[in-house]
């Protein structure tokens, strides 16, 4: 069995201690949340932290609060509490779409929302997830709180604009009125990383044209989790299939997919396509579904 | 327990108060629970990582980054300097041995540790001896090794080319990566019929290489006892008594100073055939500490160093008439053996059972040419559950098969119906030199056809094909050749493949069973107790199987080619024939009648005529060791030994239709449904016998949706670990649905035939058939991920390398 | 560091490295060889263990992580009224062969039978589907599972450590 090299852990009390900890072991220290990310990479020695700050005891970053128009996820939530939410499913169907499919269920006991931000692999789903949410993250230090949105949070694949000193402590999702969003990945097996994967979040106007449109990518490229180019021509557009499928050609000729064992670059970006528009329709009749029934508006 | 079922029972188990239901405890065949799981489920089994010896060391492997390379230096000392390592062993501490290359089984060199060059990425190269695991795994990054790179055989098509570097330098003369050019079949006569044949189909194929991975991986303790000078070895091993007259050879010790145990094994599938470098390593090591030492791979260690499967590229051709007769099949396969030659195989054919490709059609003419070379990857090919190529051979014919079918605008399960071998051709000689057993073949795939509802099927895929789902359905249907093997053909080494077995009925009529096979988890405990049972009639539970521990068993081959109970099975049936001819001359005496006047009935002999005159295989076995007059030549005790040399080898078979929809905008693949029907002779314990099934049915899923072992173009492995060597979950198969012919081997003892590998050969080509019939394409290699069927139903797809 | 573990119950104390991962914990200090591994990525499950009560991949959380928490291992898995229904499951049903996975999935078959009483057939393969078995082809262990379903009603024992971690 491969093992981790050696390194010192420190268990933190709240998230001060943690902030502390990790300032005063600066450039060496890693948190540690479900450690799903981390410890596979550890035993791989392709990580050699010298300092664990673990916060799994932080279990005030622990939860899922509904906070006026916007939905508040602490950093610490797991997989598995986003995958059983009604709240989440009522108004982000596209959270159980994704967590349905990430990982597996030992796997989505442990790994948490903010982990996955964080380690901020191109292939990651809550990163497309919250991409197309248009999510906003919050950073704290010793010196204080930062927002960022999402889109400005990616650095670049594993690097993220959580700095030296700091973490994340909350994700934070707009609530809309006649939305729906929908996610549709393709993997080679239960719990493999998305091949591709694509997340689209809609928001009616009144008049039943698309308000706000949100297009969120995994996998298709270090660049690519965010499809500007198919959001907008989406916007202010009256939903139809072949708006979808045009949406999904944006996205999948702006997408810079490598080859890999997961497939080739033109299956690849094939899919950024494809995914896309069939997300978009799934999210589409979501909120058409949604203000027939009186949800969401 | 009710009364009734209670009062049924009562003559053969009065003294059981808590006797199951008749039909859950046979005396002999039938559905039995097993005897090894009470154990298993307690988490009380004993693999060989459970081992704890006192003053334990740990064992781990450096290995070659590169998949050639020139070693210029290895500098050790920092990993010496380590306070908890015990040792460092390189290629020149084994050469001072004689053990930095040992012989592979086949008749090939490996090198143990590297000396010269390394000739795969994951070669091993030096060995640490620590305290414990993680200062082992520790100290080997601390070992300093300067690698001059050279360029890389990867393409086993570009082997033989002129300026191919040479791998194998190290032996004298080489002058080309060539291992062997073999054939089998009638050239002339397959010539005759192509030239004749109205239709000839030609595909080329690629069985990629894959990896048994079974879920424990590789490893053993090895414990040399400095005073006794013997050697015990715990170890994953399908073979001990094999492996202990090979580690004899190998590192010179005295046969009898050698004990390797096999205990419980967490699959094996054939990845626990062969001898790997750690091993020897682990024994080097506790010679040079005088302590145990633990050796365990780790996953990837497992995926890219150890025995890999398959690596054939095929070319077929199949002739046939315009109204479907099949009349020849040919083959054409380059083999890819890696850097090292350690297939498995019976020494008379390199290409192992590869000539059964005929399959199961009456055909006038076959050949078959293969050429193994030598490449920059792992060295194997021994097994993954394969019956030596038989894999490769019948996914070759089922896919030329279905090719013909595709050419010919005909039905694949009318087209086999139309060629399948007649019942009455049996025993059948085929056209490269096999003599099938038996066999009912249209009845079979009738019976597949049946219970899939296939008419009803085609039906349904029309109709879906209209609204733009595809939906397809694949049919195989497989001749197997397992049970290795008659005298005459086989041997590994120049050890011939005949199985040892002991029996022993104690006093009080319970009984002890000694096996020189090795189960992996195919339940032997139970199977073999249910043999003896069905002999003698001795309830299974009080018969002790024993095995996997060579101080305490008979010789023989280990348990891979599903050779269990075809060979040691029959052992196990004639030894216990043995014991009751004996038990009959006691009981004659017993009885003061002559033997030649008493019957037998299930577990007892009695006087012909007087059925109430007779004695219970209990009774006897205690007069056996009493104070009875024997008569005449009749040694005491109840006991007798086996060697089973078999005549032939046995031939089950199967049909399989396999229900697919593909995602035409993804290329994804759901398998819907599969269906087996698979012949294996006598059904000794039928539960037993459907698990061996689905095991393999899901493997077959695997390995034509998923599972590769693949490389770039410098060699690096690019499926160490499980991340990319993918395995089906439970979301990836169906519920099985299981039917069953039975067609008993004329030849074996108990008319049994081996189950254990039928399933991962026979299902693979269902899965691809049924993809292909999908997708309207005529072949696409495995693995048909979504990647590679999308690109199959757009313009093709080459393959996998 | 110091650890403080309750695995099946009982409460054990030792002295780690850090990096000490969990299932190596459970074998090599506590002797629980019940728990097996298969891989170095977390993606077998061999290793599955119950921590809190819930399946986790044992390779994949150190033994510090662990400390203060409850785990269940097979070992914890017979009650003194004897065998657990998924144990006696997997003997009925023959849901396995070598035995390798088998103490992982069974755990997660405890957990899941703990939550849903009644599980179908797709519940129980989306719940063993983070583990691997490469004998059963699945079908038995589902089987297996629905067996210790029917036939939990007549065997509902609790151990402790099951008791003792409730609720999370
Ligand atoms: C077998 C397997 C399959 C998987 N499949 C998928 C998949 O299909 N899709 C998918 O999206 N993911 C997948 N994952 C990843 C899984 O979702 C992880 O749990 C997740 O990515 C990381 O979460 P974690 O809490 O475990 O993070 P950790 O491993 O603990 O941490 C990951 C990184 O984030 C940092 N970090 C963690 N929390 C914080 C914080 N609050 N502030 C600052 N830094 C922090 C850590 O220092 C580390 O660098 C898989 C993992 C495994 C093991
Ligand atoms: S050992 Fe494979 S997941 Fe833990
Ligand atoms: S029983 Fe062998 S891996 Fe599951």
């Amino acid at each position: 069995m491969q093992v981790p090299a050696s390194f010192d852990y420190r268990r933190a009390e709240s998230v001060d201690d943690a902030l502390a900890l990790l300032e005063r072991y600066g450039d060496g220290a890693r948190v540690i949340a479900g450690g799903h990310s981390l410890l596979p990479m550890m035993k791989l020695r392709l990580a050699r932290p010298e300092y664990l700050v673990d916060i799994n005891d932080l279990t005030e970053l622990d939860y899922l609060r509904l906070d006026g128009d916007r939905l508040r996820i602490g950093a610490l939530t797991r997989h598995r509490k986003l995958l059983e939410s009604e709240v989440v499913e009522h108004f982000f169907p596209i959270f159980t779409d994704a967590e349905r499919v990430i990982a597996d269920p030992p796997v989505r006991n442990r790994g948490t929302i903010g982990g996955s931000l964080c380690q901020a692999d191109p292939s990651e789903d809550l990163s497309a997830v919250c991409s197309a949410l248009a999510a906003e993250v919050v950073i704290r230090g010793r010196g204080g709180e930062r927002v960022v949105p999402v889109h400005e949070f990616y650095r670049g694949p594993y690097e993220t604009a959580v700095g030296v000193g700091e973490m994340l402590v909350e994700v934070r999702i707009p609530v809309r009125h006649r939305a729906g969003s929908a996610y549709e990945k393709v993997e080679r097996k239960a719990g493999d990383w998305a091949v591709a994967a694509a997340g689209a979040a809609l928001a009616l106007a009144q008049d039943g044209r698309i308000e706000v449109a949100g297009i969120g990518l995994a996998a298709v490229g270090a660049d690519a989790v965010h499809a500007r180019a198919a959001e907008e021509l989406l916007r202010g557009r009256e939903p139809s299939e072949e708006l979808f499928a045009e949406a999904g050609r944006r996205a999948g000729d702006d997408c810079e997919p490598v080859a890999d064992n997961r497939g080739t670059a033109e299956y690849k970006r094939h899919l950024a396509a494809e995914l896309t528009s069939r997300a978009l329709r799934r999210a589409a009749a979501r909120a058409a579904a949604g203000v027939e029934a009186g949800a969401g508006v | 327990m009710t009364t009734v079922e209670h009062a049924e029972h009562v003559d053969v188990e009065e003294s059981a108060p808590t006797a199951a239901p008749p039909e859950e405890r046979p005396i002999g065949y039938g559905r039995l629970k097993r005897k090894e799981d009470p154990r298993f489920v307690r988490g009380k089994g004993n693999y060989v990582d459970d081992v704890l010896l006192p003053g334990m060391l740990h064992g781990a492997v450096l290995r070659s980054p590169f998949a050639h390379a020139r070693i210029v230096s290895i500098d050790t000392s920092a990993a010496e300097a380590h306070p908890k390592v015990k040792a460092v062993i390189t290629g020149k501490t084994l050469e001072g041995l004689g053990l930095a290359w040992m012989p592979t089984l086949s008749m090939d060199t490996q090198a143990v540790l590297a000396t010269d060059k390394v000739r795969f990425q994951g070669q091993e190269v030096a060995f640490v001896v620590a305290e414990d695991h993680y200062a082992a795994r520790d100290a080997v990054e601390l070992i300093d090794i300067e690698y001059e790179p050279l360029p890389a055989v990867i393409d086993a098509r570009r082997a033989m080319d002129a300026d191919a570097p040479v791998i194998r330098d190290d032996k004298e003369g080489r002058t080309d990566n060539h291992i062997f050019d073999w054939e089998a079949g009638d050239p002339e006569a397959a010539n005759a019929v192509f030239e004749r044949a109205d239709v000839v189909v030609r595909q080329e194929m690629l069985y990629p290489r894959v990896h048994p991975a079974p879920l424990e991986t590789c490893g053993c303790v090895a414990s040399m006892d400095p005073v006794e000078g013997k050697l015990t070895l715990w170890e994953t091993c399908q073979a001990p008594h094999a492996h202990r007259t090979l580690v004899a050879m190998v590192a010179g010790i005295p046969e009898q100073k050698i004990r390797i145990v096999a205990p419980d094994i967490g699959g094996g599938f054939g990845n626990k055939v062969g001898i790997y470098p750690g091993y020897v390593c682990a024994v080097v090591g506790s010679i040079v500490t005088g302590k145990p030492v633990k050796w365990m791979e780790d996953r990837s260690e497992n995926l890219m160093s150890t025995s890999f499967a398959r690596d054939y590229h095929m070319t077929g051709e199949i002739a046939a008439t315009r109204d479907g007769k099949i009349l020849g099949i040919r083959a054409d396969v380059l083999a890819d053996h890696g850097a090292f030659n350690g297939t498995a195989q019976p020494t008379k054919y390199p290409a192992g059972f590869f000539h059964i490709f005929t399959g199961s059609y009456d055909i006038e003419a076959a050949h078959c040419k293969v050429t193994g070379v030598y490449t920059n990857k792992a060295p194997g090919g021994v097994a993954y559950a394969c019956s030596f190529r038989v894999t490769e051979a019948v996914y070759l014919v089922e896919r030329m098969v279905d090719c013909l079918a595709n050419e010919l605008g005909r039905d694949p399960a009318e087209l086999r119906m139309q060629n399948l071998l007649r019942p009455e051709q049996f025993p059948y000689e085929n056209k490269t030199g096999w003599t099938y057993d038996s066999g009912d073949y249209p009845t079979t795939l009738r019976k597949a056809m049946d219970i899939a509802g296939y008419e009803q099927l085609r039906e349904e895929q029309r109709r879906r094909r209209a609204e733009g789902k595809p939906m397809g359905i694949g049919v195989s249907f497989f001749t197997e050749v397992v049970g290795a093997g008659a005298r005459k053909h086989f041997d590994i080494l120049g050890l011939g493949m005949a199985d040892g077995c002991e029996l022993r009925v104690h006093p009080t009529g319970k009984a002890v069973v000694r096996l020189s096979v090795q189960t992996q988890g195919q339940g032997h405990e139970t199977t073999f107790a249910q043999i003896v049972a069905e002999e003698l009639g001795i309830p299974p539970e009080d018969i002790q199987v024993v095995h996997g521990d060579t101080d305490q068993t008979p010789f023989g081959l280990g348990t891979y080619g599903s050779r269990s109970t075809p060979v040691s099975g029959a052992a196990a049936a004639v030894v216990a024939r043995k014991v009751r001819d004996k038990a009959r001359l006691i009981a004659g005496a017993m009885l003061e009648v002559s033997p030649d006047d008493l019957d037998w009935e299930k577990g007892r002999w009695f006087v012909r005529g007087d059925p109430s005159a007779g004695k219970s295989i209990q009774e006897i076995a205690l007069a056996a060791h009493g104070t009875l007059e024997l008569p005449e030549g009749v040694e005491g005790h109840l006991e007798a030994t086996t060697v089973y040399n078999p005549p032939n080898l046995t031939f089950p078979y199967g049909a399989y239709i396999c229900v697919v929809d593909v995602d035409p905008g993804t290329g994804v693949v759901k398998v819907r449904r599969f269906i087996a029907v698979d012949d294996c002779g006598t059904r000794i314990n039928p539960m037993i016998i459907e698990g061996q099934v689905h095991g393999g049915l899901a493997d077959g899923v695997g390995m034509a949706l998923m599972q590769l072992i693949g490389f770039d173009e410098d060699g690096n492995c690019l499926s160490g670990s499980f991340m990319d060597y993918l395995l089906p979950t439970a979301l990836e198969v169906p519920d099985w649905e299981l039917g069953y012919t039975v067609t008993p081997s004329p030849h074996h003892p108990i008319g049994a035939k081996g189950i254990g590998e039928s399933a991962t050969v026979g299902s693979p080509p269902a899965v691809v058939n049924a993809v292909m019939d999908a997708i309207g394409v005529r072949h696409a290699d495995m693995p048909l991920t979504p990647s590679r069927v999308w690109h199959a139903m757009h313009g093709g797809v080459g393959a996998p390398q | 560091m110091q650890v403080s573990i309750n695995v099946n119950g009982t409460d054990y104390n030792a002295e780690v490295e850090p990096r000490h991962l969990l299932v190596r914990f459970l074998r090599e200090d506590l002797r629980l060889t019940g728990t097996h591994w298969g891989c170095d990525t977390s993606n077998c499950g061999t290793c599955v263990v119950l921590l809190d009560g819930e399946p986790v991949k044992s390779c994949t959380v150190l033994a510090a992580m662990a400390s203060g928490h409850s785990v269940r291992t097979v070992e914890g898995l017979e009650g003194p009224d004897g065998l657990d229904p998924v144990q006696q499951g997997f003997m009925e049903e023959h849901g396995l062969q070598c035995g390798f996975c088998t103490p992982g999935m069974m755990l997660t078959a405890r957990a899941l039978l703990d939550r849903n009483h009644d599980p179908s057939e797709e519940q129980i393969r989306e719940a063993i589907s983070g583990q691997l078995c490469r004998c059963t082809g699945y079908l038995n262990i589902v089987r297996a599972v629905r067996w210790a379903a029917e036939h939990q009603a007549r065997a509902q024992t609790e151990s402790p450590s099951q008791s003792e971690t409730a609720g999370v």
